[in-house]
């Protein structure tokens, strides 16, 4: 059986033209209990991060004594899913937080925390697919919101092909029906990519308008990250020009 | 002071461009400068920095800090001072020079859970902070109550030359004693620290925005109209 992802008019099946994001919305601080936090819905995804530390590290022997670690736990809720998902983690939640944690890792100024642990967990209460980067751009605003050092900000946002056509931000039966899923994370001001991974065959131009597609897509991810921790910290108010110390 | 140009940053964002010197929270790639935290922006005489609006206390050597003892050996006290690393109080700094754990305990000083006013004597990236409580106004906190607020809006707290702290004082009726890394004993009536508490809530949430001390006196103002 296989499901018709585009129409004659090249619209997908949620109604998304080729080159559209889902709706995303991040608010920022959702859990007073964590240093930093941050809740994403990344259009049917709802994530939510939390950022503990900069604090000691647990077991001791895992402490590095020039810079900080990074630990990174990404899981999914058993309702989170059509049918419920044995909470235990599978080998996808671990390879996931692996990704998501060396996605972070050059964001954060690490050397400036040396001997503590920076604890993130992002907790997946709905899941439509492009989760991973949904996440990750979650945590990456919980890091910000915790005021930990950060080179830059990191947003993700998938691209893939379905149905012969290159499309932005692949959806869960576009997942599973389509061709090609290439999750990617940018840092945006710096311009480097952090996360990269390619689910699916493409030829070499197709490869060129997919990775072209997913960075455009972190771009308006970007924006959306600035705006949220611009409104959480600053509304709608002008900075102030005189001095306070 | 005054000419100093002040925008909103989030990390990642470029503070300024050109050759200007560094000053804190900034990082330097080719001319730009990069903010590494949410703050505000300044780009000054003295160089570019940011001053942020959340984070951890990182310690200071100097900083009077208010801490708890969470744990004791026989050669030292480990510190809780909101932060990161744990502050190390040597047994030796309290006892003096010919300090012997045979003879002394340490128990007898200072037991888990009392709070102190200490000062940072060392601190690098290498090693835990060094405090010490020989010294004018430090020492263990007989009385008062904890008040918290965040470590990067302590100098709001404080005030120009200490100005925000008289008029809370003044207007509650209370002493105050702020540690840098955001633990603030209030001593005084009930109805004094209540008011403290709202003031530094008010403070957290508003730091960012000018004119803080006649909004301060606006919030004693009413509570005072209101009670009469």
């Amino acid at each position: 059986m296989t499901t018709t992802l585009l129409n004659a008019d090249k619209i997908r099946l949620d109604g998304r033209k080729l080159d559209e994001l889902r709706p995303v919305k991040i608010d920022v601080g959702v859990i007073k209990n964590a240093d930093g936090s941050a809740l994403i819905e990344f259009g049917k995804n709802k994530i939510i991060a939390a950022v503990y530390g900069p604090k000691e590290v647990h077991p001791r022997h895992l402490t590095k004594p020039d810079r900080a670690i990074v630990k990174c736990r990404y899981h999914m809720t058993p309702f989170s899913t059509d049918t419920r998902k044995n909470p235990s983690f599978s080998r996808r939640e671990i390879e996931i937080s692996k990704v998501i944690r060396q996605a972070l890792e050059p964001a954060i100024i690490l050397e400036d925390y040396p001997r503590s642990s920076i604890e993130v967990y992002m907790e997946v209460l709905q899941s439509d697919g492009g989760s991973r980067c949904a996440a990750l751009s979650a945590a990456s605003v919980a890091l910000a919101d915790a005021g930990i050092n950060m080179r830059d900000l990191v947003a993700g946002c998938a691209a893939g092909k379905i149905g012969g056509e290159i499309v932005l931000d692949i959806d869960d039966t576009e997942d599973k029906e389509g061709e090609a899923d290439m999750p990617t994370a940018i840092m945006p001001s710096l311009g480097l990519v952090t996360l990269f991974q390619l689910d699916g065959k493409l030829s070499e131009s197709e490869f060129q308008k997919t990775f072209e597609f997913a960075i455009k897509g972190c771009m308006k991810v970007y924006q959306i990250q600035r705006e949220a921790l611009m409104n959480k910290y600053f509304g709608q108010s002008e900075p102030m020009q005189e001095s306070t110390e | 002071m005054s000419s100093v140009k002040r925008k909103y940053v989030v990390p990642g964002d470029v503070v300024a461009e050109g050759d200007f010197r560094p000053v804190a929270h900034v990082t330097q790639h080719g001319n730009k400068f990069i903010s590494t935290r949410v703050g505000m922006a300044e780009v000054g005489q003295e160089g570019v920095r940011v001053i942020p609006l959340s984070g951890p206390y990182i310690p200071r050597v100097d900083d009077l800090v208010i801490g708890q003892i969470v744990d004791y050996s026989a050669f030292a006290w480990d510190v809780d001072i909101n932060s990161p690393f744990f502050g190390v109080l040597p047994a030796q700094s309290v006892f003096g020079r010919e300090y012997s754990p045979a003879d002394e305990s340490l128990s007898s000083k200072f037991a888990i859970g009392d709070h102190l006013t200490c000062k940072i004597m060392s601190f690098d990236r290498t090693r835990d902070p060094l405090v010490t409580v020989s010294g004018p106004g430090l020492g263990k906190v007989e009385k008062g109550e904890i008040v918290k607020i965040s470590p990067t809006k302590v100098p709001r707290l404080i005030g120009k030359k200490g100005l925000m702290i008289k008029s809370i004082e003044t207007a509650t009726n209370t002493r105050l004693a702020i540690g840098q890394n955001g633990i603030v004993v209030t001593l005084g009536p009930s109805a004094g620290v209540e008011m403290v508490r709202r003031a530094i809530r008010l403070i957290e949430e508003e730091a960012h925005l000018a004119d803080l001390g006649s909004k301060v006196q606006a919030l004693f103002t009413a509570s005072e109209s209101a009670t009469n």
